[in-house]
């Protein structure tokens, strides 16, 4: 169940994360140790077994949509890298 | 028998504060003193202030004695807590250099509670980044060393709590448990960590790695101390949407009250290949102790164990790949400089800011949940995730609790496991059903190997049973008499250590420079 340096590389530019030739080599190599060892699920016939995606199950928890104080701007922003006039500031997104 | 203010444990400092004894002021000014002298060998800290605790030390010491009371379960007790527990007045990194600078704008839940209890945070612990990994090697920073041997890793990924409370440099601690990372670690330094059921306490404010698994719980130098920290931390809280409606439980009023007809399940599936032999005799000796107080032992089956690793390395790092989406160098946290369009932006900073590990995962968990491998890989395991719970529902209809090996291996050296990821997260496999199934878990002291490592026993209970898991825990400890006479050896102790080679009996505590207070 290996992976190749191009299924990780998919992966990568899916996960945003600007890898190099050399980085994607090595991930694929041990990536594809740890799939081995998962493929051991196989052995398992799970058809019909109910999906448990959180301990317990989860259900709605709802309130009341009523407003309340939150965060103001310059605590939001204050941890921010770059920022202009009360906002994020980034490159250019549109030409 | 004359302890210092550092060796105390939380409860006992409490007493010695409420009486008077010694103030706040005393237990701080002790504690870093001898910080000082262990922190350079052991590096738990990423963060220290030793000013701003003496603040808050000098405020409770000039409470009126008509307010001493109400200062709260922790007044004056100085508490660390793992650098994935947010905090308004230090920074929070997850020891990862993509938060290095990140002060965060709220304080965690925990937290919140904590200092209306008087709690001091003294700083904030060493971790594997994002809390991945077993070792604490994986953080951006520096590694932590076992206080029982320097050449040796603390556990992971809340190495440095395990560490500091390991060696009396800090009273009680905080860690997180994804998959083993409060217990582990304790298990490797020799103190207690206990992880509540999935939802008692309430993770706002913890940096999220996998929401479905990720439980914050206490790192102590007893099962007390456990409950006590267990008191201030659990309950409901609306800002978590797992958080169950329950109140906290008085934990440590009733730690013990006696325990009737107790049956003890031990897993016969954790005692097989990959076990160390010094490990399962230890472990093996405390079930005994347990059937000493009147525990009803019997083996039992948890057929799912081997396959509970591969669930959880899927599982784990699909939602890690969600959460971690977060860090696109926008809105706080490390930005690469000089990138012209905001996809290369979100994809350097993100490629500089995160370490291999933590790469690793993310790759790991989008591949899983990508386009054609879903069904393959996240399905599957949630499917397997239900038969590993299942097993569990299964043995609890026969036995109270389940008891086992927390870690298969005693601490091993610093770079021993490094290159081999798989290897690494091996160290994990005794832990990890019980986040998959969200019960409590708790790992205490029970033995050391001949080279004088601590080795922890599990005990495992249903969802929602801490209390009585905590009982079990406290009736053990007391049976196994490990506090105070088990310490970690000083530098110039461990040096004698390794002269008398291979003696089982455990190094004393030598004489040290903090004040002194008869007992």
């Amino acid at each position: 169940m290996a992976i190749s340096k191009e299924q990780v590389a998919h992966a990568a530019d899916l996960a945003r994360l600007d890898l190099s030739e050399e980085t994607l080599a090595k991930m694929a190599t041990q990536l594809g140790q740890v799939l081995d060892y998962i493929g051991k699920l196989n052995e398992l016939d799970t058809s019909g077994v109910e999906p448990l995606s959180h301990p317990g199950g989860l259900s709605n928890v709802m309130r009341d949509d009523s407003p309340s104080p939150s965060l103001p701007t310059n605590e939001a922003l204050r941890n921010a890298p770059e920022q202009q006039d009360g906002f994020f500031r980034v490159p250019r997104v549109i030409e | 028998m004359t302890t210092t203010l550092h060796e105390m444990t939380a409860v006992e400092l409490r007493n010695v504060l409420r009486s008077r004894k010694a103030s706040a002021r005393e237990v701080i000014e002790d504690l870093f003193d001898w910080i000082e002298r262990r922190e350079p060998d052991i590096g738990a800290y990423l963060a220290l202030d030793r000013e701003r605790a003496l603040a808050r030390a000098d405020e409770i010491d000039s409470l009126p004695p008509s307010e001493r009371e109400s200062a709260g379960a922790l007044a004056g007790v100085p508490v660390a807590l793992k650098d994935n527990i947010c905090t308004t007045d230090f920074p929070t990194t997850c020891a990862s250099r993509i938060l290095q600078n990140f002060v965060p704008p709220y304080d965690a839940h925990v937290v919140e509670r904590l200092r209306r209890e008087g709690a001091i945070i003294i700083g904030k612990t060493n971790m594997d980044e994002f809390a991945m990994g077993s070792s604490t090697e994986n953080s951006a920073f520096h590694p932590t060393r076992n206080p029982w041997d320097l050449e040796r890793i603390p556990g992971g990924s809340s190495g440095g709590s395990a560490a500091a409370v390991a060696a009396d440099t800090a009273t009680l601690a905080l860690g997180s448990d994804t998959g083993g990372s409060i217990r582990q670690p304790a298990a490797l330094c020799g103190v207690v960590g206990f992880k509540p059921t999935y939802g008692r306490v309430s993770r706002y404010g913890l940096v999220a790695f996998a929401s479905s698994l990720d439980q914050i719980g206490p790192i102590a130098k007893d099962v007390s101390d456990a409950a006590l920290m267990m008191e201030v931390i659990g309950g409901h809280d609306s800002r978590d949407s797992t958080s169950v409606t329950m109140p906290a439980e008085p934990y440590l009023r009733d730690l013990d009250r006696p325990l009737d007809a107790l049956r003890v399940g031990v897993p016969r599936e954790y005692f097989g290949e990959g076990l160390d032999a010094e490990v399962g005799a230890a472990v093996m000796n405390a079930i005994r102790a347990l059937s000493r107080i009147g525990a009803e032992v019997r083996e039992i089956s948890l057929p799912h164990t081997e396959y509970a690793l591969s669930t959880y390395y899927i599982i784990a790092p699909a939602e890690a790949s969600s959460n971690l989406a977060r860090y696109d160098g926008v809105h706080y946290g490390y930005r690469a400089a000089n990138c012209d369009d905001i996809v290369t932006l979100f994809a350097r900073s993100r490629a500089e800011g995160f370490g291999d590990e933590v790469k690793r995962r993310i790759l790991l968990g989008t591949y899983a949940l990508s386009a054609g491998y879903y069904d393959a890989y996240y399905l599957k395991a949630a499917r397997v995730r239900r038969l590993v719970k299942n097993d569990f529902d299964e043995a609890f209809r026969q036995v109270d609790c389940i008891v086992c090996p927390t870690s298969p291996v005693p601490a091993f050296r610093l770079g021993e496991r490094t290159a081999h990821p798989l290897e690494m997260y091996l160290t994990d496999v005794f832990t990890i059903p019980a986040n998959l199934a969200g019960i409590p878990a708790i790992s205490l002291p029970c033995g050391l190997t001949r080279s004088g490592l601590p080795i922890g026993v599990q005990i495992i209970a249903q969802a929602l049973d801490d209390a009585r898991l905590l009982r079990v825990a406290r009736a053990l400890e007391r049976e196994m008499s490990w506090r105070p006479t088990h310490r970690p050896p000083l530098p110039q102790q461990a040096q004698e250590g390794r002269r008398r080679s291979a003696t089982s009996e455990p190094a004393s505590r030598g004489p040290c420079n903090g004040r002194s207070l008869q007992r």
